[in-house]
C-alpha cells in the first residue's frame, strides 16, 4: 500500500514537472508569436513604397525612411569591414598561434565579458573618446561604437570554428613544407570558412539592431547625409525617436522601420543557421 | 671532365641552396608579419576594455571628486541644484533585474528540460531555433511592443485586478508602464539566453549516467533533479548569471516602458528608473560638466556591476568545461 502510494506520488510529481516544462515552452513561444504578430499588424499598412524613397519627415508630415536606411547600411557596412579582419585575426591568435599563452587566456576572458557588456556603456565610451573631443556627433563615432560591439562576436566564433578544424589537416600541410601563415590562411581558414562567415553574419545581425550606442554617437539627422563626419540618421535611433513621439505618421514610420530591422536580423540569423547546417551535413 | 661535372653539380647545389635560403627567409618574414598582425588584433580586445574603463573613469572624475561616497547614499537627482545621487537608478536596476530573474529562471529551466528531455526529436530543432530567434530580436522591438501593445493591455486587463487584490506593493494608477512592466519585458528578453545555455549544459551530461539512473527505475524528473542538475550545477548558475548580466545592462526595452521617474516608490507598478534608462533618456540633454559626469559615473557603475556578474558567469562556465574535459 505504502509502496503503491510512493509509486503514485513519484509518477505524479514527474507528470506535474513535465507538464510545467511544457507550459514553459508554450510561454516562451507565446511571446515570440505575439511580438511578431503585432509587428506584422502595425507594419503592413505602414510599409508603403514611399518608405524607401523619401527622407524622414518633419512632425505631422508624411515621409519615408530613406536617409535612415542608407545611414544604417553605411555605418553597419563600414563597421563590418573594419571589425571583421580585427576579429578574425584576434580569433586566429587565440586558436592557432598561442592557445595556451597567458595573454590568450586573459583575452578570452575579457572577450567573453565584452560579448555581453551593456552596449549603452560602449556608446558612452565612444562619446567620451570621439564626440566630446570633436565637439559634435558623427557617423564615424557610430561606426566605431558598432565596430567595438562587433569584434567580440567575431573573435568568439572564429576561435571556436578554427578549433573544430582537425589538427591532422594542418599537420598534412606542414609536412608538405608549408609555412605557418600559409597553413592558417590557405588551409585552416578554408576549412572553417562557413563557420567564420556565420559568426560575421550573427555579428552583423547584432549590430544592425543596436540603438543605445548610436544614440550617443551618430545621433540622428533629419536630412539625407552620406558624410560620415556629420551626424547621421539611422534606423534604430529614428525608430526610438518616432515611436516616443505623439504623431501618428511618425509612429507608423517607426513600425515600418522596426519591421525592416526585425526582418533583416531574422534573415541574417536564418542564413547563418543554414550555412552551419550545410557544413555539418557535409562532414 | 669528371671534375668539371662535380664543379657544375656543386654550383647547382649552392645555387639551389641560396634559393631555398632566400625563400625560407621570405617565409620567415611573412610568418613573423602574420603573427604580429594577429598579436595586435588580440591586444586590441584587451585595449578596448582598458580604454573603456579609463575613459569612463576620467569622464566620471568630476562627479566622483564632488560627491564621493555620497553618490551612493542620496536619492536626490536635481540638475538645477547640481545635486546628484545614484540610489534611485541603482535600486531600479536591481529591482527590475530581480523581477526578471524570478520569472525567467524557472521558465528557462522548463524550456531547457522540454528541449532536452521531452520534445520529440523532430520538433527539437525548430523549437530550439524559435527560442534562439527570440534572443535575436533587437531590444528596441521589445521596447516598442511593450509600450504600444503590452502596457495598454496590462493597464486595462491586469492592473485593475492587481489594485484590488494584491496589496500596496502592486497598487498604483493603471498606466501600464512602470517597474513591474519593465521587469516582465526584461524577463521575456533574457529567457532565451538562459534557456539556450541550460539546454547546452544539460546536453553534455554523459548519457550513460542518465541511463544508469533510468535503469534503476528513476522517473524523468528524478533523473533531472538528482543526476542532471547536480552534474551541471555550475553551468546552470553560469547561464543564470549570463542572463542577469544582460538584464542589468539592457537599455532600450526598459527605457520605453519604465516611465523615467526619478523617485523611489513603494509600489512596483509606479514609474521608476534604471541606470541604463536614465543614461538613454538624459545624456543627450545633459547640460554642464557635473551633470554629464554624474551620468558617466552611473555608466561606470553599471559597467563594473555587469563586469563582476559576467566574470562570475564566465568562471563558472569555464569550470564546467574543465570538468567535462577531465571526464572525456
Amino acid at each position: 500500500m505504502n509502496a503503491g502510494f510512493k509509486h503514485y506520488y513519484r509518477r505524479s510529481t514527474n507528470a506535474f514537472a513535465l507538464t510545467l516544462s511544457l507550459f514553459a515552452m508554450v510561454f516562451g513561444l507565446f511571446w515570440l508569436g505575439w511580438i511578431l504578430y503585432t509587428l506584422f499588424i502595425h507594419a503592413i499598412p505602414a510599409l508603403k513604397s514611399t518608405v524607401f524613397v523619401q527622407n524622414t519627415p518633419p512632425p505631422g508630415e508624411k515621409g519615408g525612411l530613406l536617409n535612415a536606411i542608407v545611414g544604417s547600411l553605411m555605418m553597419s557596412g563600414i563597421a563590418t569591414c573594419i571589425g571583421t579582419p580585427i576579429g578574425v585575426l584576434a580569433g586566429t591568435y587565440l586558436a592557432e598561434i598561442a592557445p595556451n599563452h597567458y595573454l590568450s587566456k586573459i583575452t578570452r576572458f575579457i572577450n567573453g565579458i565584452l560579448l555581453s557588456a551593456p552596449s549603452v556603456v560602449i556608446g558612452f565610451f565612444v562619446y567620451a573618446l570621439v564626440v566630446a573631443k570633436s565637439g559634435h556627433f558623427s557617423g564615424w563615432a557610430g561606426v566605431i561604437a558598432l565596430t567595438i560591439i562587433l569584434i567580440p562576436v567575431v573573435v568568439n566564433s572564429t576561435e571556436s570554428m578554427l578549433r573544430l578544424v582537425p589538427q591532422t589537416i594542418r599537420e598534412a600541410a606542414f609536412a608538405l613544407g608549408a609555412p605557418e601563415w600559409k597553413v592558417i590562411t590557405l588551409v585552416a581558414y578554408r576549412a572553417a570558412r562557413s563557420g567564420i562567415l556565420t559568426g560575421v553574419l550573427l555579428a552583423v545581425a547584432r549590430i544592425s539592431g543596436e540603438t543605445a550606442p548610436l544614440l550617443f554617437t551618430a545621433l540622428n539627422n533629419q536630412f539625407f547625409n552620406s558624410d560620415l563626419a556629420k551626424p547621421m540618421a539611422n534606423l534604430p535611433v529614428v525608430i526610438f525617436q518616432f515611436a516616443m513621439s505623439p504623431y501618428d505618421d511618425w509612429q507608423d514610420l517607426a513600425w515600418a522601420g522596426a519591421f525592416l530591422i526585425t526582418l533583416s536580423v531574422l534573415a541574417f540569423n536564418v542564413v547563418a543557421r543554414i550555412l552551419i547546417r550545410n557544413k555539418n551535413a557535409r562532414h | 671532365m669528371q671534375s668539371s661535372e662535380v664543379v657544375a653539380s656543386e654550383q647547382v647545389s649552392t645555387f639551389s641552396k641560396s634559393i631555398t635560403d632566400v625563400a625560407l627567409k621570405r617565409q620567415a618574414i611573412l610568418n613573423f608579419g602574420f603573427r604580429t598582425m594577429t598579436w595586435f588584433a588580440m591586444l586590441s580586445v584587451i585595449g578596448i576594455l582598458l580604454a573603456i574603463l579609463l575613459a569612463l573613469g576620467i569622464g566620471a572624475w568630476p562627479a566622483i571628486h564632488t560627491f564621493g561616497i555620497r553618490f551612493f547614499s542620496t536619492s536626490e537627482w536635481n540638475p538645477v541644484t547640481q545635486e546628484f545621487g545614484a540610489v534611485v537608478p541603482i535600486v531600479g536596476t536591481l529591482i527590475t533585474s530581480v523581477i526578471a530573474m524570478v520569472i525567467a529562471v524557472p521558465v528557462s529551466f522548463g524550456i531547457a528540460i522540454f528541449l532536452t528531455e521531452l520534445s520529440p526529436s523532430i520538433l527539437k530543432r525548430p523549437l530550439g531555433t524559435a527560442i534562439e530567434l527570440l534572443a535575436a530580436i533587437p531590444s528596441i522591438i521589445y521596447g516598442m511592443w511593450g509600450l504600444f501593445v503590452f502596457a495598454p493591455f496590462f493597464a486595462k486587463n491586469i492592473q485593475p485586478w492587481m489594485n484590488e487584490n494584491m496589496g500596496p506593493f502592486f497598487h498604483g494608477p493603471p498606466m501600464g508602464i512602470g517597474v513591474l512592466t519593465a521587469g516582465l519585458i526584461l524577463a521575456i528578453m533574457i529567457i532565451p539566453f538562459i534557456a539556450a545555455v541550460m539546454r547546452d549544459v544539460f546536453e553534455v551530461v554523459p548519457p550513460m549516467l542518465k541511463e544508469s539512473a533510468y535503469g534503476l527505475g528513476a522517473t524523468t524528473w528524478e533523473v533531472l533533479w538528482n543526476i542532471v542538475i547536480p552534474e551541471t550545477k555550475t553551468g546552470v548558475i553560469g547561464g543564470i548569471m549570463l542572463g542577469l548580466g544582460r538584464a542589468l545592462g539592457e537599455t532600450m526595452a526598459v527605457t520605453f516602458v519604465i516611465g523615467n521617474a526619478h523617485h523611489l516608490s513603494r509600489s512596483l507598478t509606479m514609474p521608476g528608473n534604471t541606470i541604463s534608462s536614465s543614461l538613454a533618456n538624459e545624456f543627450t540633454e545633459a547640460v554642464g560638466e557635473l551633470y554629464t559626469s554624474s551620468l558617466i559615473e552611473l555608466g561606470l557603475i553599471l559597467f563594473l556591476i555587469t563586469f563582476v556578474v559576467l566574470a562570475i558567469s564566465r568562471l563558472l562556465l569555464l569550470r564546467l568545461r574543465k570538468k567535462e574535459g577531465l571526464q572525456s
